[in-house]
């Protein structure tokens, strides 16, 4: 059996949190929405949402073209999102962060424009098992536009990344590591500032997936020492759309613009253009500003919250879902890492996730099934797809009961 | 209510699903993927002249698209090519269309519960799928998607 942690968190109130989501007071096929699928993405809170329609409705103009009023006042919320993503990502300069649609692109930025640049035939890429397609595939296109050699570091059954085996992989042609700094499919969070070090000393780079580490846990990437950073908006209680591609100036500095445009221009003629300085270089075309602005407000709540007292609440939480879901019979979580996040993935003997999803939807609960755009993993687990809880810090100890009575009928129906 | 998608017949075939094994002499085969839940099938069919002598299945899915693979094997046998195309089609009404639920289908009316859970139409239709590609001989895995 489970219990309730016995200590509270100081300065945490969950119930007053709830409050904060207009979206989590409803009721699903007649029973009280129970999301737990934040890891898809997470629900809005009212200040993001206000923030969103306060710029439509009083601030909308372009940014960084206009004289006037409007266009000052939207130039200024969206660049004051970019000092906001500095300290929340603890990087030294705010012109080391580049908007972009979310953390696919993030990647696909740099496979692109340093990836096309530098990685030379013969060269090494090393990813990991338990990448998300967004961390595959866009370095497999680059493997097989230059004739390099794609490398994976194989983890354990705990879904824990084998760090012998990395350094083995290491060597004078690794230019590039690309890890998830948690897994979206296991929840490990890896350890990406050893993985990092190790990189370095064999002379190769890294870029760091931080889609699901930046809703749950402190990021510095100055400490970490990260090359490359990439985040989404939409994950960290932003909208969608919008992400966080952190760079080291030297680094962006040496790379070729991802796409032309205007924007990213300083002086155009027919015969050439100057490009613009970082991060503008990189951000051609108008930009998803509202999203901006909504990032920036998001970024400001959870700051708020104080990301620690955040962190202590999930586990508390992931603690006791473990336990819950441990004791009923037939279930195996998959992902057991002893470093995890709030994602509990798991499978139920003789009954297919598609199917628990629906039940469980009847019941008003909302979870992810299938294979988590991470195939690879779900191959190493011998399973065709997993059902996935991901939690945040919105979610209650009771909503875990739900879920756990949820689960019973489930094998009520399926037995 | 729930029921009203894993109907007794459903459940049924899901955990006994019939006609389930490889089969030696088949004439045409066939295999279809959902990549969205990883189910996977394969199908064979023995064929005598333009009728469907005899069909199995093998795979891995969801209570609703074995229970599909299933069923669909126990209506096949004895029709002839044009008969199963357009039992395909009928099918596919049945579970995209407000199209009035009739007896022609025979069992396989169980799956109308299946119009009201969109998201599960494709775990439904897989064997179908792969049944067209069967029969129109195109030797690729068919894909939901």
């Amino acid at each position: 059996m489970s219990t309730l942690p016995k200590e509270p968190i100081v300065g945490f109130d969950v119930d007053a949190i709830r409050e904060d989501f207009p979206v989590l007071r409803q009721t699903v096929h007649g029973k009280p929405l129970v999301y737990l699928d934040s890891a898809a993405t997470a629900q809005k809170p009212s200040a993001v949402v206000d923030a969103i329609r306060h710029f439509h409705e009083v601030d909308c103009a372009n940014i960084h073209r206009g004289v006037h009023e409007l266009s000052q006042r939207s130039t200024a919320a969206y660049e004051e999102t970019r000092a906001k993503v500095r300290k929340f990502l603890h990087a030294k300069k705010n012109e080391e962060l580049i908007f972009v649609r979310g953390t696919t692109e993030g990647i696909n930025l740099v496979s692109s424009s340093w990836g096309r640049k530098f990685v030379k035939e013969g060269d090494e890429i090393v990813i990991s098992a338990m990448e998300h397609h967004s961390n595959i595939v866009p370095w497999q296109m680059l493997c097989e536009e230059k004739n390099a050699k794609l490398r994976v570091i194989p983890m354990n059954q705990r879904g824990e990344l084998l760090m012998d085996e990395y350094e083995k992989l290491l060597n004078p042609r690794t230019r590039m590591v690309a890890v998830a700094h948690v897994s979206n499919a296991l929840g490990t969070i890896n350890p990406v500032r050893q993985i990092i070090e190790l990189a370095h000393k064999a002379g190769a780079l890294v870029l760091i997936d931080g889609a699901q580490a930046a809703p749950h846990i402190k990021v510095d990437v100055q400490v970490l020492d990260a090359d490359f950073y990439t985040m989404s908006g939409h994950k960290v209680f932003g909208p969608t759309g919008i992400g966080i591609l952190y760079g080291k100036t030297k680094l962006l500095n040496a790379m070729p613009p991802y796409q032309g445009g205007g924007d990213m221009i300083k002086v155009v003629t027919f015969a050439r253009t100057t490009y613009n300085d970082l991060p503008y270089k990189f951000e051609a075309g108008t930009p998803n500003i509202a999203g901006g602005i909504g990032l920036g407000a998001a970024l400001d709540y959870v700051n708020r919250l104080h990301i620690d007292r955040v962190a202590a609440y999930e586990h508390q939480l992931l603690e006791y879902g473990t336990g819950a879901l441990s004791a009923i019979p037939g279930l195996r979580i998959i992902g057991t890492a002893r470093e995890k996040a709030a994602v509990l993935s798991f499978v139920m003997e003789g009954i297919h996730p598609h199917d628990i999803g629906t039940v469980l939807d009847r019941q008003g609960i909302a979870v992810r099934t299938g294979h988590h755009c991470a195939q690879p993993v779900m191959d190493f687990f011998n399973v065709p797809a997993t059902t996935r809880a991901s939690l945040a810090f919105y979610n209650t100890f009771g909503e875990i009961d739900a879920l756990v009575a949820g689960l019973k009928k489930v094998k009520e129906i399926f037995a | 209510m729930v029921h009203d998608l894993y109907q007794e017949t459903i459940l049924d075939h899901s955990k006994r699903p019939r006609n389930c094994h490889p089969m030696q002499d088949a004439t045409r085969q066939a295999e279809g993927y959902n990549p969205l839940c990883g189910d996977k099938l394969k199908l064979y069919l023995k064929m005598e002249g333009d009728i469907v002598k005899d069909v199995s299945f093998v795979g891995s899915g969801c209570a609703i698209s074995t229970a599909s693979a299933s069923l669909m094997t126990e209506s096949l046998k004895g029709k002839s090519r044009e008969e199963a195309l357009k039992m395909l089609e009928r099918f596919h009404e049945l579970l995209t269309t407000d199209v009035e639920v009739t007896k022609d289908l025979g069992k396989l009316v169980v799956f109308c519960g299946v119009r009201d859970y969109p998201a599960r139409v494709k775990c439904a239709t897989l064997a179908w799928h792969t049944l067209k590609s069967a029969l129109t001989n195109s030797n690729e895995t068919v894909s939901t998607e």
